[in-house]
């Protein structure tokens, strides 16, 4: 039989019993229903959690360092494998290869270094990080008062509201920061200067001579002071200078949030900082190595433009001889936590439909039974089993079909109702609406032709059935 | 054996061998052979009325001609296949295209209108619905209908009705006319009607007609050969030259 005519015929034959069939397509819509609320759910709330992270900055980074730098930490399973060949020095050229991996955005060094701040010649110890201006798009950066860097190498800060507290000897006990808005932090700071005072590490290719004992830092004088010993013709000298600033911007940022940029307190542009050639602690031991040709990162930060490429990347860069480090296992028990959120949903959701399927062989085998007479008619104007099978599919995947599309719409309104019916819960408690609820277009699609499918299935024994009926007794049968 | 009157090309070979053919089955602990060692042939073009009492078997016997049964033993050759080695898809096909079938109670599909009875065996023959159309219009033309097209069966009378199902078994022009007592739900005027229908179409179609009916009188005057049953078995098989046709006869009442 022609497709056309099957559709057709089964159609009819649906309308014959209208109540029937619709009560039976009804329990499908109401089956699919369930599955994509549950499934809109957990997609909606893996969405949310995804977007959260994946805005924070966190998830989408790979943090780069030299297999060298391991050996000191104590990695026996390095030691011995790492070869100078394969550990290579982590520098600009590095930098620029990593960056042309497919996939990565953005690879820039990461700067940070303990310093002494001036502001109104009262000294304060920090640590200073420099960030590249794409992080003015991350959630970091989301709730500044005054604006980002006007370029990447603006002399420029941006404050972390506590420093900024401190500045204005608003002294803040950790954990009551919040209590200061930072609006009000922000206010008398913007626009004003600020003394930023370090080492600068300058390369002498002589023998070691007299290095002016830095003032800065502690850290970075007691390495100068050390440094002197290095018997090398690679050799710098650390000169204390000073760099005036002008503060753009107080960001409510925690300073002790996951973020990879945080821990410092103030922060500056990442070509500023990168130019201000502040002596770094890697610099020390390279220079033991006697590796420093030219000045190496100790760390570079990879942004990657999905989390999903995130695996990738790490392998691509640990082949070019660096060592990586990402919140991937993070990202990836997240993920299996929400694949296995969905496949309850997604199992408690089918169930209804598991039981809509049942009502399609309850409702088609007692269409068989009413009509037997006819089935027995058709086969005996020569109509084929396949013939009746393909019909009483038809009607099986009509249904199925039918339910399914009604199914979504009514899954669809159920979801936005209780996402509505939230939404004004979370205004009463004063907390932001959320959308938790999603519905993608696969979902759609997915949705109906699960259903079109499991109406198939049903149909399997019903259609076998009918096609196995015995015309003789059929036409006999009153 | 028999001579035949007609005088097309195809007539005289034989349409439907029959050879020995055994048709059991069980109920409850009783084997009823309700077809038992058959043997007969039937011609093309002829009008065969298969007699007997209720129980004589002559259904069952038709049934296996028709292919919706199949036999215990035997063989049933229509076109030089035997029936009883067909597939199920084949045997369709072989109701589909070989043979039409009327029956006592019409068996029309209720819910559907004339047209759509009629032209419901070109659909399982994958006819267009244009062309489709307009054979379903001729057919039922042809047995006086055609300005019931849209009627359902349940409008019509009984007449009406089995000239409907004629429509519908001739639609896919058959060589082989089955008929399960067709004037049995029938008055005598009516049943007369499609009779009169039936002897035209073994004439000038030239179909070959096998009708089953316990009415001696019937057979008597409209079919050309009688096969008596009896307990499954054939009792008498002979040749009725009474029998009037279309032409030389008033329609008799």
């Amino acid at each position: 039989m022609k497709t056309y005519d099957l559709a057709e015929l089964a159609l009819r034959n649906l309308r014959e019993s209208s109540l029937r069939n619709s009560l039976t397509t009804l329990g499908i819509a109401v089956g699919v229903a369930s599955l994509v609320a549950m499934l809109s759910l957990g997609i909606g709330l893996q969405k949310l959690a995804t977007r959260r992270l994946v805005s924070s900055g966190l998830f989408d980074t790979v943090v780069v360092m030299s297999r060298r730098d391991l050996r000191g930490f104590g990695h026996d399973d390095e030691r011995n494998t790492a070869t100078a060949a394969e550990s290579r020095t982590l520098d600009e050229p590095a930098r620029l290869e990593i960056e042309h991996l497919p996939d990565v955005l953005e690879a820039y060094p990461d700067i940070r270094f303990i310093t002494e701040l001036r502001y109104q010649d009262k000294p304060h110890l920090t640590m200073v990080s420099g960030i590249p201006s794409s992080a003015r798009s991350n959630d970091a950066f989301s709730g500044i008062q005054g604006g980002f860097f006007s370029s990447e190498g603006a002399a420029e800060v941006i404050l972390q509201k506590s420093f900024a507290a401190e500045l204005l000897g608003k002294a803040t006990k950790p954990g009551q920061e919040d209590e200061i808005s930072v609006t009000e932090l922000a206010k008398p700071l913007l626009g004003q200067e600020l003394t930023l005072r370090y080492a600068q590490r300058i390369a002498s290719p002589a023998a070691p001579e007299e290095g002016l004992p830095a003032k800065a830092g502690q850290s970075a004088g007691a390495e100068s002071a050390r440094q002197r010993d290095i018997p090398s013709d690679v050799a710098y000298s650390v000169i204390s200078r000073e760099q005036k600033l002008k503060i753009v911007g107080v960001s409510d940022l925690d300073p002790d949030s996951m973020r990879g940029a945080a821990r410092a307190r103030v922060f500056l542009p990442l070509n500023l900082a990168e130019n201000l050639h502040v002596m770094q602690p890697s610099d020390l031991r390279d220079s033991m190595r006697g590796f420093n040709k030219q000045p190496s990162y100790s760390t570079i930060s990879v942004r990657v433009k999905s989390p999903k490429q995130i695996e990738a990347v790490e392998q691509a860069v640990k082949k070019l001889g660096f060592n990586t480090f990402s919140i991937l296992d993070a990202t990836r028990s997240l993920r299996q936590f929400f694949a296995v959120l969905d496949l309850f949903l997604g199992i408690f959701g089918s169930l209804a439909l598991a039981v809509a399927s049942i009502g399609i062989v309850n409702t088609l085998v007692m269409a068989i039974l009413e009509r037997r007479r006819e089935i027995g008619i058709m086969k005996a104007i020569g109509a084929s089993d396949g013939d009746v099978k393909k019909l009483f599919f038809a009607e099986a995947g009509a249904m199925g079909a039918l339910g399914g599309v009604v199914g979504v719409v009514l899954g669809w309104l159920i979801g936005h109702v209780i996402n509505l019916g939230t939404n004004i819960y979370l205004k009463r408690q004063s907390l932001p609406p959320e959308s938790f609820w999603s519905v993608p277009w696969w979902l759609v699609g997915a949705a109906i032709v699960f259903a079109f499918i499991v109406s198939l299935v049903s149909g399997l024994y019903p259609a076998a059935r009918a096609a196995r009926l015995d015309p003789v007794q059929a036409l006999r049968y009153e | 054996m028999t001579t035949d009157p007609n005088p097309s090309s195809r007539n005289g070979f034989p349409e439907v061998r029959i050879i020995n053919l055994c048709r059991h089955y069980q109920m409850g602990d009783t084997l009823i052979r309700a077809v038992d060692g058959v043997s007969l042939q039937v011609r093309a073009g002829e009008f065969v009325a298969l007699l007997g009492s209720s129980g004589s078997g002559k259904s069952s016997l038709l049934n296996l001609i028709a292919g919706l049964d199949r036999p215990t033993s035997g063989a049933v050759i229509v076109e030089d296949k035997d029936l009883a080695r067909l597939s199920r898809e084949e045997l369709a096909k072989y109701r589909l295209h070989t043979v039409g079938m009327v029956f006592q109670s019409f068996n029309l599909v209720s819910r559907m209108t004339l047209a759509e009875n009629v032209d419901l065996p070109l659909r399982f023959a994958e006819v267009d619905r244009s062309r489709r159309d307009a054979l379903a219009r001729q057919a039922l033309e042809r047995v006086g209908l055609g300005g019931r097209t849209t009627h359902r069966p349940s409008e019509l009378s009984g007449g009406e009705q089995q000239r409907a199902a004629l429509a519908r078994a001739l639609i896919n022009q058959p060589k082989l006319l089955l008929a399960d007592e067709p004037t049995g739900n029938l008055d005598s005027h009516t049943g007369t009607e499609i009779m009169n229908f039936i002897r035209e179409f073994n004439e000038s179609l030239n179909m070959t007609i096998v009708m089953v009916t316990h009415e001696r009188g019937l057979a008597e005057r409209y079919a050309k050969r009688m096969i008596f049953l009896a307990d499954g078995k054939l009792v008498d098989d002979q040749l009725n030259s009474a029998a009037v046709t279309a032409t030389g006869q008033d329609g008799a009442r």
